[in-house]
């Protein structure tokens, strides 16, 4: 995007290399990514082409063996466990391919979930996840629990869920991977809305059709960038809000 | 994230899963009964000794002079003989020591024989305890009449033929009528009922009202000393106040050994017993006990405890995914440590609580079934829910660092 907006998310040489057995494999290779604010960008790249690996490390749930990586102001690298997993609940909302619901929980401690561990009040978590729920089209399924949701509604308690905390960025893998074209489609109209409302999200996926909905695809193959190309197949949103009943329009009931 | 989210969390993980919570906690729920039974039976003994055994045996602030001792459980044969050549105690001795003894008291006699007594038309009463004793025996033993009176010194001092008898034996012999002013017999002898004893109730399964009193100096005099008229086998002397015990004996003992012409190396040749001196071996059964409960109990809390820590780690495994979800939301090492230590020890505190209905439940039918008595110890209610908590923090310690320690990328693909 623009020079001069502080990006988002910025590496610079991030690698990754396991150790199996006497092998070493190098997941990732020297990645410079710089992602800014409000942008939606779309992951791609077959299987081992080290996706999930950048994703892992962008979501703060790995660290890298070497390299630097800057979220949102903040030097990841070298972060210990407990302070990645503040980085991921300050600043991170995972949306997961399998939902990743608690099942025995309904839709609103789900959501109340990452701001438990954030440390809110519960008069506080409360309001935020009902705002949350209802943001995303769910406010009257606030007590069902996960099966009684079909996948798009279990995929917008995720998404509310990811919200909750008002991330720096969404990270998606996947997002729509076990949902049906129809539902897809919806998802997808919700994520553009979010994008519309200034929100940044980063998507991982290999559907085509899927990735065209971002602004922005990155492509990997062999732990390293391949391609990285801005697409006008979706016009590029900004936050202004006449354009949010548009936005909303593209939701469906409930 | 606050330890009271952890609770909650705990108690809706158990609460998913009771019935496997409570196979889990059984061996916590079993060690807890029997401790809790075991420690109310024993307290129940115990309070049972301290506030009647002592009184019905002893007598409240009293001390007893004996010619041997009244309950010495592991006396040799050669003790035995050494105490059967001591001489015995007779109404001069008491008189003289009646007449000198300074600190302020009562002093009784009491000689008893155990044998049947007869009532009209043949009824008789088997195995009563048949005591002769001095009128002020009924004050020093504190014993009150339903109806009637006790004897009186007049009475004792010129041998009257009258007898208060207990409940049982006023049953045996009378049936519901009023025993008052009835002739009954004890040793072919007849006496006249004066009094019945209010209910005595039982020490250890054994009747206390199946008893008769009389005067001492009356015709069964020979029965209840076997035959050694002048002699007793014991005299109680009460103090006003417990204070008065340590002085009482001191001097019992000095005028004992004055009177039996004893040289200062010569040992005693009489037992002055005191009631808590001479249940000191309930007190050390009681020690013994407690002491050996805690081992039983142990076994049976660690077995317990290994139970636990087995199904803590099958449930961590099994919520492998649920800990990646709540690590990718955020959750520290500490956050998921604390989930799962809460949980266990939630598990085995419950199953602490079932222990300790269980164990009081218990208690009472044994107090129900048998003549043990039952008084729960609050002491061993806190001790239990410390120990069944005790346990599962034991036993989830190291479950719950499996947990908080696992990957959240490896976690999150885990099914």
């Amino acid at each position: 995007m623009s020079a001069g907006v502080a990006p988002i998310i910025e590496t610079h040489d991030l690698s990754k290399h396991y150790t199996m057995g006497a092998e070493t494999v190098r997941a990732l290779q020297g990645v410079d990514l710089v992602i800014a604010r409000n942008e939606y960008v779309a992951i791609m790249g077959p299987s081992g082409s080290g996706k999930s690996t950048l994703m892992n490390l962008i979501g703060c749930l790995d660290s890298p063996t070497s390299g630097e990586y800057v979220l949102n102001g903040k030097r990841v690298a070298g972060m210990d466990d407990d302070e990645l997993a503040r980085v991921r609940n300050q600043e991170i909302g995972f949306v997961f391919q399998t939902f990743n619901l608690l099942p025995r929980s309904t839709a609103l401690e789900n959501v109340e979930l990452p701001l438990v561990y954030g440390g809110a009040g519960k008069r506080e978590r409360r309001e935020r996840a009902v705002l949350a729920l209802e943001h995303v089209g769910l406010g009257d399924r606030t007590h069902h629990r996960p099966n009684e949701l079909s996948g798009g509604q279990r995929q917008r308690v995720a998404i509310a869920r990811a919200l909750v905390t008002r991330p720096s960025i969404i990270l998606a893998d996947e997002p729509t991977g076990n949902l049906d074209s129809r539902t897809s489609e919806e998802i997808m109209g919700l994520f553009a809305r979010l994008h519309a409302e200034g929100q940044t999200i980063i998507m991982v996926t290999h559907e085509a059709d899927i990735a065209a909905h971002a602004a922005r695809v990155v492509t990997l193959k062999d732990g390293c960038i391949e391609t990285d190309r801005r697409q006008a197949s979706v016009p590029p949103r900004t936050a202004h809000p006449e354009e949010r009943p548009a936005a909303l329009a593209a939701l469906p009931e409930g | 994230m606050r330890s009271r989210e952890a609770l909650r969390m705990a108690f809706e993980a158990i609460r998913a899963h009771k019935l496997r919570g409570f196979f889990t906690v059984l061996g916590t729920v079993v060690g807890v009964m029997f401790l809790i039974a075991v420690i109310t039976l024993i307290e129940g003994m115990n309070r049972y000794v301290e506030k009647e055994f002592k009184g019905a045996i002893f007598g409240v602030n009293t001390v007893t002079l004996r010619r041997m001792p009244s309950m010495d459980m592991d006396a040799g044969s050669a003790q035995y003989r050494e105490w059967s050549r001591r001489r015995r105690i007779t109404f001069e001795d008491t008189d003289w020591l009646d007449a000198r003894l300074e600190t302020p008291g009562t002093v009784a006699l009491a000689a008893t024989n155990t044998g049947k007594v007869r009532g009209p038309r043949g009824r008789e009463a088997d195995n009563v305890w048949v005591t002769g004793a001095s009128a002020s025996y009924f004050q020093v033993r504190e014993m009150e009449m339903e109806s009637g009176r006790p004897f009186s010194s007049q009475e004792d001092r010129l041998g009257i033929p009258v007898v208060v008898i207990g409940k049982d034996v006023a049953e045996a012999l009378f049936e519901g009528r009023d025993p008052l002013g009835q002739v009954v017999y004890v040793r072919g002898f007849p006496y006249r009922v004066i009094g019945v004893l209010e209910k005595q109730g039982s020490l250890f399964g054994m009747s206390m009202d199946n008893q008769a009193i009389a005067p001492i100096r009356s015709d069964l005099e020979g029965f209840v000393t076997n035959n050694r008229r002048g002699t007793v086998d014991e005299m109680t002397f009460k103090v006003p106040h417990e204070r008065y015990i340590p002085t009482a004996k001191a001097e019992l003992e000095a005028l004992m050994r004055v009177r039996h012409g004893l040289r200062p190396e010569q040992p005693n040749d009489f037992e002055l017993e005191t009631a808590d001196e001479s249940l000191g071996f309930w007190a050390r059964i009681r020690t013994i006990l407690l002491l050996a409960l805690p081992a039983l109990v142990g076994i049976s809390l660690v077995v317990g405890a290994i139970v636990i820590m087995n199904i803590m780690l099958v449930s961590v495994s099994e919520r492998t995914r649920e800990i990646g979800i709540r690590k990718s939301l955020g959750a520290r090492r500490g956050d998921i440590l604390l989930q799962f230590l809460f949980e266990s020890s939630a598990l085995s505190g419950v199953g602490a609580l079932l222990g300790i209905g269980l164990g009081v439940a218990l208690a009472w039918v044994v107090q129900a079934a048998t003549p043990l008595p039952a008084s729960v110890a609050p002491w061993s209610v806190a001790l239990a829910v410390g120990l069944g908590v005790g346990v599962g923090v034991a036993a989830g310690v190291y479950p719950a660092y499996r947990a908080s320690r696992l990957d959240p990328i490896v976690a999150l693909r885990a099914e």
